[in-house]
């Protein structure tokens, strides 16, 4: 499955590690949510990146206390038409701050990428290579957007604003 | 009237553009049909029985004669030269290949319409009155809430794929022709204490297998905090909604299931964190979105002008048609004009492109070029000077659109049923048309008075039978089809849930017992003037029980 990131098709530095096996020092590795809140004084004293993959039907206020020391967090859509994660994304970047790496996975279409992006995802474990090497094309196929999101580009209501030489005022 | 600015024109195009690449892959094997259905509803195309259906948006029903002719063309084209008006101010085309899909499209949004979030699990098309602008009992025009609401929700980053479809109705007078308290959030445009215009604010409201009246979560909202409050509620249900159970998935169990307290409770937190942000609403920003409404230029008139009263006392056809076809406008000597989509033995709701382009020039003639579309299937002019009433009837009775019978028994809501859809377990039109027929008789009509009946041909309740004042659910017993009748809904600011009649009747027989029921009211009403719905409630339903089954 290819991991797309910033834009480009690249190598996943993270290692998944199940439930029950160790977690090789040295190595970014990628643990769930239940283990992670379970071990997470011990897994963040390790050496390398750790990386957590969260549930959709449980509140990431429970991840706020550690995410200054996470390095990743995945989250989950299960199949497409599941929506939890575009939630779960938004109020991990706009509410709670979240600046690392943020990874969508499971049933991920190019159809998704441009709501994705938009909601504060950066990374992308897509489901068929076509729709990874897609990506930039998908992307761009809109630069008109009505709603305000963490991704900071300009909404329709400002750029109205703008044109009139309100915007100055009303800022 | 609204128009496209740069940046309204530009969305539309990009996302037919993308339709057509999603249409390719589909053709070319790229996209499994699990994984287009989601895409393609999102652009209102759904498989029918027979073929593809189209959903066009006509957001908050308002139509240029211009969009009008535009749809005209593509029922001609694209189509079988007809189109379907339907209860959520939307139109549906019913043959339309794959193929031509996004050309359709196209020339939908060179008119500046378009078919997006018509389906799938989104935001919908905005609804609201279809006076809205006109109705002499409004606050203000809801159609710019509506608007700036379609805007947001539009392609909406967070809120694309929730756990079901998420109807919004607006509506601002103090009678409500929205049905706001059946929606999954009302709006009532009120006024507070101090005077201030805001909203109230009700969710949970829907029909389908389990219907409810919406609650109110918030009495009063403020107009900057329209977005915001709206957005706190969508994202605690698309976290918290049912995804396990597509029966149990709309807000309304969520609502239900939590408590409106409990429910709006986790709202008012949420929203807490967001008022104040970047949703905000500057009056700048609502000033931008108002501006681009236009509005006739009305001449100086009078009420009712001597030509107009002479007709009206030596024409007994033309009365008729007035008394049910005419309404009135906030602007004196004007008068807003409902077409009859319900002629005598016709599906409800259907217009041919001949129709079309006749109304779209009626439009230009007589209605400073406005159409609107109402939830109950009818089309409206709602800017004719009465001075020109007489000649629009003619005109309109030369296109069959002249029908004396808006809101009376035989205009009747009908959902497309098993004549086209693959849900339905009945067929719903054609008990329509036989009802017309029974009721058929202007001066009957007249005598029966109010009377709405509202048919759906499964328990998802697409004709909203719940809310009818009769109301006919078709269901499926043995492989045959049988017909429930309830009594005494409404959907106005009273709206209320029809009651059970008694068991269900077969299709052979169910124009008779609706017949009966009828009959039942016409001797049990205290005076001609209690209109049936109110019969109902001062009687119950036991009264009409007795009458309709005794003889069964």
């Amino acid at each position: 499955m290819p991991l797309v990131k910033s834009g480009q098709i690249v190598e996943d530095r993270f290692v998944r590690v199940a439930d029950g096996a160790s977690a090789p020092d040295g190595i970014a590795v990628i643990v769930g949510g239940a283990r992670f809140l379970a071990e997470a004084e011990v897994l963040l004293q390790r050496s390398a990146p750790i990386g957590v993959v969260w549930p959709n039907d449980r509140s990431v206020g429970a991840l706020a206390p550690y995410l200054d020391r996470v390095a990743l967090v995945a989250l989950m859509f299960p199949s497409f038409r599941d929506g939890r994660g575009y939630s779960q994304a938004r109020l991990l970047r706009e509410r709670h701050g979240f600046r690392g790496e943020l990874r969508a996975t499971g049933q991920v279409l190019r159809d998704q990428f441009l709501f994705l992006l938009r909601a504060g995802f950066d990374s992308f474990e897509v489901a068929k290579d076509a729709d990874a090497a897609a990506f930039a094309v998908s992307t761009r196929r809109f630069d008109v957007f009505y709603q305000p999101s963490g991704d900071g580009r300009a909404t329709v209501f400002r750029q109205r604003l703008d044109r009139i030489g309100w915007g100055a005022q009303a800022r | 009237m609204y128009r496209y600015d740069e940046f309204d024109q530009a969305l539309v195009e990009q996302r037919v553009s993308e339709f057509r690449d999603q249409v390719r892959r589909r053709l070319a094997g790229e996209l499994t049909e699990d994984e287009f259905k989601i895409l393609r509803l999102m652009n209102g195309v759904y498989l029918q029985l027979h073929a593809y259906m189209l959903r066009a948006a006509i957001p908050y029903g308002t139509l240029s004669s211009d969009q009008m002719r535009g749809l005209a063309r593509v029922a001609q084209r694209y189509d079988r030269g007809y189109g379907h008006f339907t209860t959520r101010q939307n139109i549906q085309f019913n043959w339309i290949k794959l193929e031509e899909m996004p050309d359709t499209l196209a020339d939908l949004a060179s008119v500046g319409l378009h078919a997006m979030q018509t389906s799938g699990n989104c935001v919908r098309n905005i609804t609201t009155d279809q006076w809205a602008g006109v109705a002499a009992d409004e606050f203000e025009d809801p159609r710019i809430w509506a608007e700036i609401l379609r805007q947001h929700s539009t392609l909406h980053p967070e809120f694309s794929f929730l756990p079901r479809k998420f109807k919004v109705a607006i509506s601002a007078a103090a009678h409500d022709r929205a049905a706001v308290k059946v929606h999954d959030i009302g709006l009532r445009m009120v006024r507070d204490g101090a005077g201030e215009v805001g909203f109230e604010v009700i969710v949970g409201g829907g029909l389908g297998r389990t219907p409810f009246i919406g609650k109110t979560i918030k009495p009063f909202l403020h107009k900057r905090d329209f977005l915001s409050y709206i957005e706190a509620i969508l994202r605690v249900y698309n976290q918290h909604g049912r995804r396990d159970n597509i029966y149990k998935a709309r807000i309304k169990i969520l609502v239900h299931e939590l408590g409106a307290e409990k429910f709006a409770a986790e709202v008012e937190n949420e929203w807490r964190a967001i008022k104040n942000g970047a949703l905000a609403l500057d009056p700048a920003v609502i000033a931008a979105v108002a501006a681009r409404f236009s509005y006739p230029n009305y001449e100086r008139l009078s009420d009712n002008p001597s030509a107009l009263a002479r007709a009206r006392s030596e024409d007994r056809a033309f009365a008729a048609w007035f008394d049910s076809a005419v309404s009135n406008h906030r602007q004196p000597g004007y008068a807003i004009v409902t077409l009859s989509l319900k002629p005598i033995g016709g599906p409800p709701g259907d217009a041919t492109a001949a129709q079309m382009d006749a109304i779209a020039d009626l439009a230009d003639r007589f209605s400073f070029g406005e159409i609107r579309v109402g939830h109950e299937q009818n089309l409206v002019l709602p800017h004719v000077a009465q001075r020109d009433l007489v000649e629009l009837w003619q005109q309109l009775q030369m296109h069959e659109l002249a029908t004396p019978n808006v809101g009376l028994v035989s205009d009747i809501i009908a959902c497309p049923g098993l004549d086209y859809c693959s849900l339905a377990n009945a067929r719903s039109i054609p008990v329509a048309q036989e009802l017309t027929r029974r009721f058929r008789d202007p001066a009957l009509a007249r005598s029966i008075g109010r009377l709405h009946i509202n048919i759906s041909g499964c328990i998802n309740a697409c004709g909203h039978h719940h809310i009818g004042h009769i109301g006919i659910l078709g269901v499926e017993k043995n492989g045959e089809e049988f017909y429930q009748i309830t009594l005494g809904g409404r959907a106005d600011e009273d709206a209320k849930l029809g009651t059970l009649l008694g068991p269900a009747v077969r299709y052979g027989e169910i124009a008779d017992v609706i017949e009966d029921v009828v009959e039942a009211y016409v001797a049990l009403r205290q005076r001609p003037e209690e209109l049936f719905v109110d019969t109902v409630k001062r009687l119950g339903v036991e009264p009409f029980k007795e009458r309709v089954y005794a003889a069964r």
